[in-house]
């Protein structure tokens, strides 16, 4: 219909929209009566009222209304800090990097490594535990007969790829046997991708080149207390 | 003009633009420490020379480096002349202006002394209106010849700015020129070393503080800086008139920019902070003092280089109020800056002159 919508609501004294807008309100029938002319689009000049709203009105100083005192303010702050952070400098969370090393917790789960047994050999008995519970599916292993009994198996091949892994930490709560765990290490970079396949004499070796802390290690509960006492890891 | 004098204008036009142009690596230092310690963060604190990184200050000349050995690039669709020509076009103009800037009063060479000021134009502050907007052209300039959308966007955004903002920028220095009754800046800064009822020193600022305010307010967004920087606006145009610009050509325009704010703190000093004038202090007895130290000629050196760090304490200060004030505020919306163009400033610094004239006609009516 016409301008009869919002405008016209509210100005109820304009008396060419009443009958229109009106009209719902009262159920009147006679919506023809005193139907205004029929405009398609927009509102007519006579349908417009200035209301005034005096709880809208902006009374404030025309200073504050220039945003003086809210400058004024915000200098304020940001030379608070320039002055504290010239006179203590310590204060400044910035970590110098390559010198400094932000302290990670113990549990962090930085690059994997693969643990070895008292002869050199992996603990890792091939039993896929670990890439079956893998999310992302970066672990792959080729499983071998090991000439020990006792063992079964071992991986021909162990090969994780450093760019699929999500660092979870799956692979190492999947594991039966202890072989796997994680380090603190984060800084990763390389410039090939061939760089981040790790494979097994890499997941093995690469703690002895690389001073790293230990991270997320295999729990220690009561079971594995109990394997250990029998001598079996 | 005879040799001598042809070789110390030559001296004083060197002295100035080459101490132009060392204030932007000093400025660039002071705006990435400054607003990295209002932010928390040290800054640039690793390009060092042999172990001494001076706080920061071997950055810019690591950043020289770079740019000069970066890759002069041209957009294939640009416009070659007028690209290349635009940087030029902006730095020029701000080198320009500081010619008529007294930093010093004067000196003695042998019989001869000189005003320390390249030129002491009768026009002054109108020289400095009329070669301060020509900056806007190498703008706009830039933007057209780049053939990029930001780059035209920023450059219509920023000549929009400059007309709106050059209104109260020239009637804001108005009620100064009525006040002191010229437009040259040597006398204004004399002017100002006088005082008003025996206790406030005559500057500017006591005499016109609405005054100041607007200039203040008109240099900044005349100056593209924030908040007043719409031409940049990296959120919404990239980097706006410069996107297209790589290496020296970038570095100029930074250069230009830097420049411009040294002039525009430099004509706030001199325009309302009584210039090289030292409150309380007078020339005169600077000289006298000075004389009695290491005899008149050297005396007037020595008081010069006074009055020199006495420009140069209040020019850092604006500077570092530039560098303060962009790290502390938003930038405008557009309609915000025109809204307060033209609905504040515009008609304040009318109301400013009118006021002004009124106060002095009433003065002067007194007086005589």
């Amino acid at each position: 219909m016409s301008g009869a919508h919002g405008v016209d609501a509210a100005s109820s004294d304009v008396p060419r929209g009443r009958g229109a807008g009106r009209e719902g309100d009262r159920g009147d029938a006679a919506a023809g009566a005193g139907a205004p002319p029929v405009r398609v689009h927009g509102v007519g000049p006579g349908d417009v009222k200035d209301v005034s709203r005096p709880d809208l009105e902006d009374r404030r100083m025309v200073g504050v209304r220039a945003y003086l005192p809210a400058i004024v303010a915000g200098m304020g702050v940001t030379i608070r800090h320039l002055l504290r952070n010239l006179r203590e400098r310590r204060r400044m969370p910035t970590i110098e990097y390559p010198e400094v090393k932000r302290d990670y917790s113990p549990r962090f789960r930085g690059r994997h490594y693969l643990k070895r047994r008292p002869n050199g050999d992996p603990r890792c008995v091939a039993c896929y535990m670990c890439a079956t519970a893998c999310p992302a599916d970066c672990i792959f292993i080729v499983a071998g007969e090991h000439p020990d009994p006792a063992i079964e198996k071992y991986p021909v091949e162990f090969v994780i790829d450093g760019l699929r892994c999500i660092y979870c930490g799956y692979c190492v709560d999947a594991c039966p046997e202890d072989a796997i765990a994680m380090t603190r290490d984060y800084e990763m970079a390389g410039y090939h991708r061939e760089d981040f396949i790790w494979d097994k004499e890499y997941l093995l070796t690469w703690r002895d080149r690389v001073e790293r802390q230990d991270g997320y290690q295999p729990y220690e509960g009561e079971i594995d207390k109990e394997r250990m006492s029998r001598g079996r890891l | 003009m005879d040799a001598t004098g042809l070789a110390i204008s030559l001296a004083k036009a060197s002295f100035v633009a080459f101490l132009l142009v060392q204030t932007v690596p000093v400025m660039v230092w002071l705006e990435r420490r400054g607003a990295a310690f209002i932010q928390d963060r040290p800054g640039p604190n690793r390009v060092n020379i042999a172990g001494f990184a001076l706080a920061g200050l071997v950055q810019p000349l690591a950043d020289v480096v770079k740019f000069l050995f970066k890759e002069d690039y041209v957009p294939p669709a640009a416009n070659r002349a007028f690209y290349v020509l635009a940087p030029v076009i902006t730095l020029i103009p701000a080198l320009m202006t500081f010619a008529v800037v007294p930093f010093a009063d004067v000196v003695r060479i042998g019989e001869r002394v000189v005003p320390l000021q390249v030129a002491d134009l009768d026009v002054g502050i109108l020289y400095v209106f009329a070669i301060a907007s020509l900056g806007v052209y190498g703008i706009v300039l830039a933007g057209w010849a780049s053939n990029n959308k930001y780059s035209f966007l920023g450059a219509v955004r920023s000549s929009a700015q400059m007309i709106s903002y050059e209104l109260a920028l020239g009637l804001s220095v108005l009620g100064i020129v009525m006040a002191f009754g010229t437009l040259q800046l040597d006398d204004i800064v004399h002017a100002q070393g006088t005082r008003i009822l025996g206790v406030l020193p005559a500057w500017g600022i006591v005499l016109q503080p609405i005054g100041f305010l607007l200039f203040v307010v008109s240099v900044f967004a005349e100056t593209n800086r924030l908040p007043f920087d719409l031409a940049e606006a990296e959120a919404e145009l990239v980097v706006g008139y410069h996107t297209e610009y790589g290496s020296m050509k970038f570095a100029t325009f930074f250069m230009a920019e830097y420049i411009a704010m040294t002039t525009g703190a430099a004509l706030i000093a001199t325009l309302f902070l009584g210039g090289w004038q030292i409150p309380f202090v007078s020339s005169q007895a600077l000289n006298a003092w000075t004389a009695g130290l290491v005899g008149p000629t050297w005396g007037s050196w020595l008081a010069a280089l006074v009055q020199f760090g006495t420009f140069s304490a209040k020019m850092g200060f604006f500077l570092w109020l530039f560098v303060w004030v962009r790290w502390t505020l938003p930038r405008f919306r557009y309609d915000q800056l025109m809204g307060l163009g033209w609905k504040v400033m515009l008609p304040l610094a009318l109301a400013n002159v009118i006021v002004t004239a009124v106060v002095l006609l009433v003065v002067d009516g007194v007086g005589s």
